[in-house]
């Protein structure tokens, strides 16, 4: 390990590279992942045993706690999950400076502002109004 | 300052096609695919905090044959990503690599993505008929 003996003690305590990061990335990315297994394969059974459900029937469902919390996890997990991934795809395939920078801009608002108007319309849901 | 017009490597077009390939890019492209549901399932979910007129319009636009094959494609890159997902998980923990392996797993994947989407299918449809 030669570069490493060319580190500062903390350079080396922090391990963060020239990247200024770590493996925060890919590691909410595992996380979100692992996650997004019980929970999409849950969502998926409810909305079979829910199809054609009416309003009425829709609102009781998401309102028992479980529900409301497993949607919540759904809904923060998803959209974490899709802001990492897109932003890899972008970071792979646009290679002007300007639009690669926009672009990852643009997708991470989208991400947040998706991902709020899901949360809210649970929680709404959940709380009656 | 443009770049030296150097030899470049071959590029994918001259690679004998292989199921490892194959799955690497349909995991990002379901990645996408999922993405753009993302919109559908936010949709629904600001409908049914809104009221039961505009639910019965997410509901309605569900149910058309629209709708329905929007959520086909869903139900198939929700499976496939999630069965590949998986997949990558096992290489994240260090297992798996062989050719051999790779290869296996991978029908796997396709196996268990097609399987979930025809059994997810049959159950709804069998809900929506009882």
């Amino acid at each position: 390990m030669s570069a490493d003996r060319l580190r500062s003690p903390l350079g080396r305590a922090l391990g963060l590279g020239s990247a200024k990061e770590g493996v925060e990335h890919w590691w909410l990315q595992r996380v979100t992942a692992v996650a997004l297994v019980p929970l999409t394969l849950w969502f998926v059974a409810a909305l079979i045993a829910h199809l054609g459900a009416d309003h009425a029937v829709a609102v009781a469902w998401l309102r028992s706690p479980f529900t409301a919390v497993a949607m919540i996890l759904l809904v923060v997990a998803t959209f974490v999950h899709m802001a990492l991934g897109l932003q890899v795809v972008i970071e792979d395939y646009v290679h002007h400076e300007a639009t690669k920078i926009a672009s990852l801009m643009l997708v991470r608002l989208a991400c947040w502002a998706l991902g709020a108007a899901a949360l809210f319309a649970v929680l709404r849901v959940a709380f009656g109004s | 300052m443009t770049p030296a017009s150097r030899p470049l490597s071959p590029h994918l077009q001259v690679y004998r096609w292989q199921i490892t390939m194959v799955l690497s890019i349909s995991h990002r492209a379901t990645g996408l695919a999922l993405s753009v549901g993302t919109l559908l399932l936010a949709w629904w979910l600001v409908a049914l905090a809104t009221g039961p007129q505009a639910f019965a319009v997410a509901q309605g636009f569900l149910g058309s044959w629209l709708g329905k094959l929007l959520l086909l494609g869903w139900t198939f890159s929700l499976f496939f990503h999630l069965a590949n997902g998986i997949r990558h998980l096992f290489w994240d923990a260090g297992y798996g690599f062989e050719n051999k392996t790779t290869t296996a797993t991978g029908w796997a994947v396709v196996l268990a993505s097609a399987a979930l989407t025809v059994i997810a299918w049959v159950a709804g449809l069998a809900a929506m008929a009882g």
